[in-house]
């Protein structure tokens, strides 16, 4: 067995030096997977096929020119893939085989990755501690007490316990952005258009994006380059003009985002955030984003209300399983979202929360004339421990009090690891721009990096 | 008077002739296809999919809105309409609620509601004890036009229908044919006493939906059926509930389907898989260049400019193909020299069809140049000939001039005999009386 490079520059140069062959890379990753997924329930269904398959391939050709060549690949199980097993977590599509694959996995496909297999996840992607699966929570590789966060549990857990290089997850409230930063890993949640949604089954289609995690900044960079952009398949994506971060950045902070329940040493993380930026010569300044405190509402009524509409499709005709098959959770959302939207209510909630969120956005339109970027925590506190919050869904939303900004507001988030708590668990932060500044918050983050000597970790 | 004044207002589907579905590339046209041969992961409502909006779809819709003389928006929006049905394979059909592509506008002085564009569900298939799903017509581009309850009388709504269905094949939004289901009706109707309401008063407070109506012949019926069936109910002081109903052939009635407790709930909300669509004032006004003249305006042009008769106008209007036909042919028939009656070419199209004849109107002028242009015989040809059977005839001359003078028949067809047919009737005529008198036997 080989040692893992955990950059894709690194993976690729020990392949082109044939320091090791691609089938080697797949052997690797396949045994840890063998040693450790039982234990930690990261992935639900491992193609060994598919990646000696593709492995095999490269290696004959011998040319790993492609942007992602040799790059193992782990999908959350709601990108679809054609033939292999995709389940969404959730039982209702035990034993759904999807007739095409995801636009984005066709990508990821044509630049040389290797897929490694579908990970787990909260079913549909509801929740953010990767609890809600069907198929029994992820564990958290850095401490096995602790969730991995979620929805995209298994994808976290794939890259920081070293059973594949890079993963793909989905973020609607979070999803990518909150288990990235329970496991030490850098997350991207790209602005609403930037990324082809088609072929991953839809949780919320007013807040739904492809999410993508590594251990660093360059590798979410170069996985960006391959996703994004227009495929004629997602109506939403369009292909914007390149934007060039301000040779003089500036940072704000919220104030609004210093809330009770905000853990201490999250708090102080955030604030050595500013301090290393100002060492830098990047002036963080403190801005004020009014409508903070609807974030959380606003996205319980946005979201119920599309996921009731979503789901509507799995009735029990096809796909195997009938309704009974849903979990908790899907149940739960499906009826507030069925409520949100009925006559008589719909102008109460839905409507009202539409209106919100427009204001939501003029907060940030706002905060983007006067800074490039906004700090602010992933979530409040580092990861949780198994079963803490599930008996109290309420706490569990607000979990996302931070990360549902960026999905209402249709902004790029890139989370970024930054150091670990005092019992060991990793703590982050993420940048927010406006619409299509990821190149802006990649370079911002590198710095960041750069200055605090980050060095990518794998719990094992 | 009456005792009860008849209100309706419709709500017409025409399936646009477009090339592919509403929000897939699968193809729109599903007459006679072989089942569930033209579908994909978006018409089949496959997780992950998404939807496209089919440009020359809202192209149509804005098309006829504007002929209409509709509002047009312009930023407009699809909307998600929940239902569950086996036929519906995303349980909800994508539709417009708020800001739909065109709103008011008038035919025939009937006001209308709204034109919007939306899908089309797939179709069920009952047999025996299994009932089976073809998704061919799953996503299908329909064009819904809602009018306001403003019909009174079956004539009215059969007289708006078909103007309706002439300027949807005029514009070439879509061949509008029933049969076929390329158009389909449905007629909300309630009866209002006319003593208690005026036209303008509240309407009743019901309404009676008559769903699947796939004929003009059995729109008629199945109006007059309904009508009378709320007659005679109110006759007897019967209370009318709110609900739809279809109508049996066989019985000749209409039967309930369903009825509807208050109003459905589908939970519209906004598709946000589907940008909002923006039509600027630019492509608005090249829509309105592009909209040729409607039947109304051909017919008063026609009238002003042929003066044929209604019933000829309205044979030539009804078909946009016969109309331009016969415009082609007076126009090529105008440089012949002995120029024909534009009424002559009117009767040989509408009573001799000669245009199915002549698939081209050159054919038919061809013919038209013929008639009028015949090459008779010369005169002194006519005259020898005239002369030759006078003098083979003698007992035929004897007879004429002991007074048969219906006689002179069986010379003019022995002179054409001779002639070969190119004699000129009138010519012969006019020679064989002149000779007849001349000879003084």
């Amino acid at each position: 067995m080989i040692n893992t490079p955990l950059t894709i520059k690194e993976t690729q140069d020990g392949l082109k030096s044939k320091k090791f062959s691609a089938v080697e890379l797949v052997d690797s990753y396949l045994a840890q997977i063998k040693k450790y997924n039982s234990e930690y329930n990261i992935f639900l269904t491992v193609t060994e096929e598919l990646a000696y398959k593709k492995a095999k391939e490269l290696d004959q050709i011998g040319n790993f020119s492609g942007p992602l060549s040799g790059v193992v690949t782990a999908y959350k199980d709601i990108f679809l893939t054609k033939g292999v097993r995709t389940t969404a977590a959730s039982k209702i599509l035990d034993n759904y085989i999807p007739q095409y694959s995801a636009t984005t996995v066709k990508k990821i496909e044509q630049a040389g990755g290797i897929i490694i297999g579908k990970t787990n996840c909260d079913a549909f992607a509801h929740g953010a501690s990767g609890e809600n699966s069907d198929y029994g929570a992820t564990f958290n590789p850095w401490n096995k007490e602790y969730v991995t966060g979620g929805s995209s549990s298994g994808s976290a857990g794939a890259v920081s316990a070293n059973m594949s290089l890079v993963s793909l997850g989905s973020d609607t409230g979070g999803s990518t952005r909150q288990p990235a930063n329970f496991c030490n890993l850098v997350g991207l949640k790209p602005t609403y258009g930037a990324i082809s949604r088609y072929g991953v089954i839809a949780m919320s289609s007013s807040l739904d994006t492809v999410g993508s995690l590594a251990h660093t900044v360059d590798d979410i960079e170069i996985m960006y380059d391959v996703l994004k952009g227009e495929d004629g398949l997602d109506g939403n994506v369009v292909n914007p003009k390149p934007q060039t971060l301000n040779p003089k950045p500036r940072l704000g902070i919220a104030k609004e985002y210093f809330i009770e329940g905000l853990d201490s040493e999250v708090e102080k993380m955030i604030d050595s955030v500013k301090k290393t930026y100002e060492k830098i010569g990047i002036e963080v300044v403190e801005l004020s984003l009014p409508h903070t405190k609807y974030m959380v509402p606003v996205y319980y009524i946005v979201m119920p209300a599309e996921v009731s509409s979503n789901l509507g499709k799995f009735d029990g005709i096809r796909y195997g399983n009938d309704r009974s098959a849903f979990g908790e959770e899907a149940k739960r959302r499906i009826m507030l979202g069925s409520y949100v939207l009925s006559a008589g209510y719909y102008d109460a909630y839905f409507e009202k929360a539409m209106k919100v969120r427009t204001k939501i956005v003029g907060d940030f339109n706002e905060a983007f004339k006067t800074v490039d970027a906004i700090i602010s925590p992933v979530s409040p506190t580092p990861a949780f421990k198994l079963g803490e919050n599930t008996n109290d869904p309420l706490k569990m939303y607000l979990e996302d009090v931070y990360t549902t900004t960026a999905n209402l507001v249709g902004i790029p988030a890139l989370a970024l690891p930054s150091t670990f708590s005092k019992s060991g668990l990793p703590i982050g932060f993420q940048l927010m721009g406006p619409r299509f500044s990821e190149y802006n918050l990649f370079e911002l983050g590198k710095k960041y990096h750069k200055e605090i000597d980050y060095k990518p970790k794998t719990a094992f | 008077m009456q005792k009860y004044i008849t209100i309706i207002g419709l709500e017409i589907h025409i399936e646009p002739n477009t090339k592919s579905k509403m929000f897939c590339s699968c193809s729109q046209n599903h007459f006679g296809a072989k089942p569930n041969t033209q579908t994909c992961p978006i018409c089949l409502g496959l997780p992950g999919a998404l939807p496209i909006a089919n440009k020359e779809a809202i192209n149509k819709t804005i098309k006829l809105g504007l002929a209409l003389g509709s509002k047009i928006f312009e930023k407009s929006y699809f909307y998600r309409k929940h239902y569950f049905y086996p036929d519906l394979p995303k349980s909800f059909q994508t539709s417009q609620k708020d800001n739909p592509f065109c709103v008011g506008g008038e035919l025939l002085g009937k006001q209308i509601n709204h034109i919007h564009l939306e899908e089309d569900a797939g179709k069920l298939i009952h047999s025996d004890n299994t009932s089976l799903v073809d998704f061919n017509r799953s996503g299908c581009a329909l064009i819904e036009i809602v009018t306001e309850p403003v019909f009174h009388s079956v004539e009215e709504v059969i007289s708006f229908t078909k103007e309706l269905q002439l300027i949807a094949k005029y514009l070439d939004i879509s061949s509008a044919d029933m049969e076929k289901g390329t158009m389909r009706l449905e007629a909300n109707i309630s009866l209002a006493n006319s003593k208690s309401q005026t036209l303008n008063s509240k309407l009743p407070n019901y309404k009676v939906e008559l769903k699947n109506i796939n004929s003009f012949k059995f729109l008629e019926k199945a109006l007059n059926a309904e009508i009378e069936r709320q007659t005679k109910a109110l006759d007897s002081n019967e209370k009318l509930v709110q609900e739809t109903r279809g109508y049996d052939e066989k019985t000749k009635a209409t039967f309930s389907q369903r009825t509807k407790a208050d109003s459905d709930d589908y939970r519209y909300f906004p598709e946000a898989d589907l940008p909002p669509i923006h039509i600027g004032e630019l492509s608005i006004s090249n829509f309105q260049f592009s909209i040729l003249e409607l039947p109304a305006k051909k017919r008063l042009r026609f009238e002003k400019e042929f003066k044929l008769s209604k019933d000829y106008i309205e044979i030539l209007v009804s078909d946009l193909e016969r109309a331009n036909y016969f415009e082609e042919c007076v126009k090529q028939s105008s440089n012949l020299a002995m120029k024909p009656s534009v009424k002559l070419i009117a009767d040989l199209m509408i009573n001799k069809n000669l245009d199915k004849e002549f698939p081209e109107p050159a054919g038919l002028v061809a013919k038209l140049y013929a008639l009028s242009h015949r090459e008779y015989a010369e005169n002194n040809t006519t005259e020898n000939a005239v002369k030759q059977v006078l003098s083979e005839n003698p007992e035929v001359v004897i007879s004429y001039k002991n007074g048969k003078g219906q006689i002179i028949g069986f010379l003019i067809g022995q002179v054409q005999k001779l002639l070969k047919g190119k004699g000129d009737p009138k010519l012969i005529n006019s020679k064989l009386v002149e000779k007849l008198r001349e000879e003084n036997f």
